[in-house]
């Protein structure tokens, strides 16, 4: 092994700064080459080294100030074999985080890796997670700042949708007694807190309807069609403070009408708590949206990109209703499909919209 | 009522004499010397000589004779001057009076209660300044106590004599000048750990001599934001660990004080304890503040530099947070 002094270039010498290395670990060198610049206080020095070898470590590193004498690099004579290195430890590939915080995190579904530890060494802590959990955007903004931020969103996605998805429009009015009817006869069965309410009736009946029309289920991306892995619906939920988002409930279709009025409950809840996970924010193959109970008798949604279709519900409303040859009065209210014109044609949503309607008439099967 | 560490001791002695004929204490020097530690001055005159024993220098000898008087009966209260001398009486301790319910099917039982001084910071040197409780506390078959305040001074001994099986009770040389407040009526149990200083960031746990050291760590650290629970786990055998993983569970984080070495300490066998059964509770790593893996030296500054320290102490808890 040589080692590289620094040389005292003067009388007056006692110390030098490195400047700058000339060669890196591995460079053959050759007597008399170049291998640093050291600034003497007087002037920046090029200085040579005297013995062949190649360069095993640098020790000093640039802007250190070193007194003559002192290695500044090890070099190992040419032919001579490079020590084995040291067995280390190889570096962990999970990103470092505390027992509790995995814990937690699998409890509230929360990806790990994208949250910012404040632990030691960065590392992830059950306070990280609780706190990435409530905060499904990016850094939770103060109210105030959070209404607009929210505006923005809702801005720009609503001008993109109008600028890239040419909508068309379709309705339809659907009698709702024998839906009515069938609820009413349920929920008598059930303690009033588990009482099903139409919204989720809808929902599902919108879900199992989807599973023969995939086109209208799913995104549009990149200039074609995606179907979705599931049938994943995005529920509009209008904030106290303005503004709205639309999370996804799971599988719709899979789902029990009394799981699926707790899980809309559930995500009305937490929606306006602030506690949505970013699955819920990501997942939502179709939206919709029910503006029945603010009195409207149709919407006509705009579609959230990249999804591709919207279905939106008005009230249920008596109203004069002929079937059979006969007029009476039943409750009905009126469906909506927004459709992405890319993706599917006025043609089948006709038919989708249709077969929603023969759904409800059935809503034993719900 | 304010009373030091060594009077509380003596306190406790003099009850257990007073209140059961079968009680006597022997040791080296504990009669006419009144005790190394000045602990069972007194006791001689007010007792006698039958129960207030000198014993010649041999713990084999004078462990044995206990261990075979509680055989027989008596109560004896046998008292090692320190533990390093105890090394001697390791197999009577260990071999003998440890096993003896065990290997009589139940037959005999042996209700010695073993004292002795431990531990370093005196500047006594290498030979004089082990700390060796973990030892003790990895034997099957004998209570091991460490008091650590004037009141578990006053109140383990009498729990201890109650016991029908071996005690070993360890007191930190350090803490025979402590003063503290003797609250009346005192209540001691030697079953269970506990909280001596309520917290949420961090749980600090110790025992003995190295709990006012963990007091002080923990003011420290309040200083600078951090709310430390002090645990002092009093009863090193068997380990109350309930207590432990309660605190653990609610500060998601734990350092460990203990004076002995820390290879195979008690702080390790509570760590692994922690890891087996509040794993998913923790926030970042354990951490321990043990002795030096060295002969304690003599030199007052090495020594100081060899043992846990509040200083240690704070930077172990603070290495736990960002």
């Amino acid at each position: 092994m040589i080692e590289f002094k620094l040389p005292s270039l003067g009388a007056d010498m006692d110390q030098g700064k490195l400047l700058e290395w000339k060669v890196k670990p591995g460079d053959a060198v050759e007597r008399g080459q170049v291998i640093a610049v050291v600034d003497t206080s007087k002037a920046a020095v090029d200085v040579e080294i005297w013995h062949p070898g190649i360069v095993e470590e640098l020790i000093t590193k640039p802007g250190d100030t070193v007194p003559v004498g002192m290695v500044m690099a090890k070099l190992r004579e040419t032919g001579e074999v490079a020590p084995a290195p040291a067995p280390t430890i190889p570096p962990s590939l999970r990103k470092p985080a505390s027992p509790a915080a995995r814990k937690r995190a699998h409890e509230l579904d929360v990806d790990i890796d994208k949250v910012a530890g404040t632990g030691p060494h960065g590392t992830v802590t059950l306070a990280d997670i609780e706190k990435a959990a409530t905060r499904p955007a990016t850094a939770a903004p103060p109210a105030a700042d959070r209404q607009a931020e929210m505006r923005k969103a809702i801005a720009a996605a609503m001008s993109r949708s109008k600028r890239e998805i040419p909508h068309y429009y379709l309705s339809e009015a659907i009698p709702m007694h024998r839906a009515l009817a069938h609820l009413a006869r349920a929920n008598e069965a059930r303690p009033v807190t588990e009482r099903v309410l139409m919204g989720a009736l809808q929902l599902k009946a919108v879900a199992l309807t989807l599973r023969r029309f995939p086109e209208l289920n799913g995104f549009w991306r990149d200039g074609a069609f995606q179907p979705g892995a599931g049938i994943h619906i995005g529920v509009a939920i209008s904030m106290r403070q303005g503004g709205l988002v639309a999370p996804a409930i799971h599988d719709v279709d899979e789902r029990g009408l009394e799981d699926l009025m707790r899980a809309l409950a559930d995500l009305v809840k937490r929606a306006r708590a602030g506690s949505l996970r970013s699955s819920e924010m990501s997942d939502p193959t179709i939206t919709v949206t029910n503006l029945g109970e603010q009195g409207v008798e149709s919407v006509f949604g705009v579609i959230y990109p990249p999804q591709v279709a919207l279905v939106g519900f008005g009230r249920v409303a008596e109203r004069a209703w002929a079937e059979d040859g006969a007029l009476r009065a039943a409750p009905v209210v009126t469906a909506t499909l927004s459709g992405d014109h890319r993706a599917s044609d006025g043609h089948r949503g006709a038919r989708f919209l249709a077969a929603l309607r023969e759904q409800l008439q059935r809503p034993e099967a719900l | 009522m304010k009373t030091t560490y060594r009077e509380a001791m003596r306190a406790a002695l003099r009850e257990a004499l007073a209140s059961d004929p079968r009680v006597f204490l022997m040791g080296e020097d504990v009669g006419r010397y009144g005790g190394t530690y000045a602990v069972s001055k007194g006791l001689l005159e007010e007792f006698g000589p039958e129960r207030i024993r000198d014993t010649p220098l041999s713990e084999l000898a004078f462990v044995g004779a206990g261990i075979g008087a509680a055989l027989g009966g008596m109560r004896p209260i046998v008292e090692v001057m320190t533990v390093n001398f105890s090394l001697l009486a390791l197999d009577q301790i260990v071999n003998t009076a440890a096993l003896y319910r065990h290997m009589s099917g139940g037959q005999f039982s042996v209700p010695v209660v073993i004292r002795m001084a431990t531990g370093a910071g005196r500047q006594i040197a290498a030979q004089h300044s082990h700390s060796l409780e973990n030892w003790y506390a990895s034997v099957p078959g004998i209570k091991v106590l460490a008091p650590a305040t004037v009141e578990d001074a006053r109140g383990m001994l009498s729990a201890a004599l109650a016991d029908p099986d071996p005690v070993v009770i360890f007191e930190h040389a350090q803490l025979y000048n402590v003063e503290g407040e003797l609250p009346e009526p005192w209540t001691t149990d030697i079953r269970s750990a506990m909280v001596r200083r309520p917290g949420r960031s961090v749980s600090l746990i110790t025992y003995g001599g190295s709990l006012p050291k963990t007091l002080q760590a923990a003011e420290m650290l309040a200083k600078e934001g951090i709310d430390a629970e002090v645990i002092d786990l009093r009863v090193l055998r068997p380990l109350d660990d309930a207590t432990v993983m309660t605190s653990v569970a609610k500060c998601r984080r734990a350092v460990l004080i203990d004076e002995t070495w820390k290879t195979g300490s008690l702080a390790a066998e509570v760590m692994a304890r922690i890891v087996e059964q509040a794993f998913y509770e923790l926030d970042a790593p354990l951490a321990r503040v043990c002795s030096e893996e060295v002969p304690m030296p003599y030199a007052r500054h090495m020594e100081e530099a060899a043992l846990p320290q509040p200083q240690k102490i704070v930077a172990a808890a603070k290495g736990l947070f960002a």
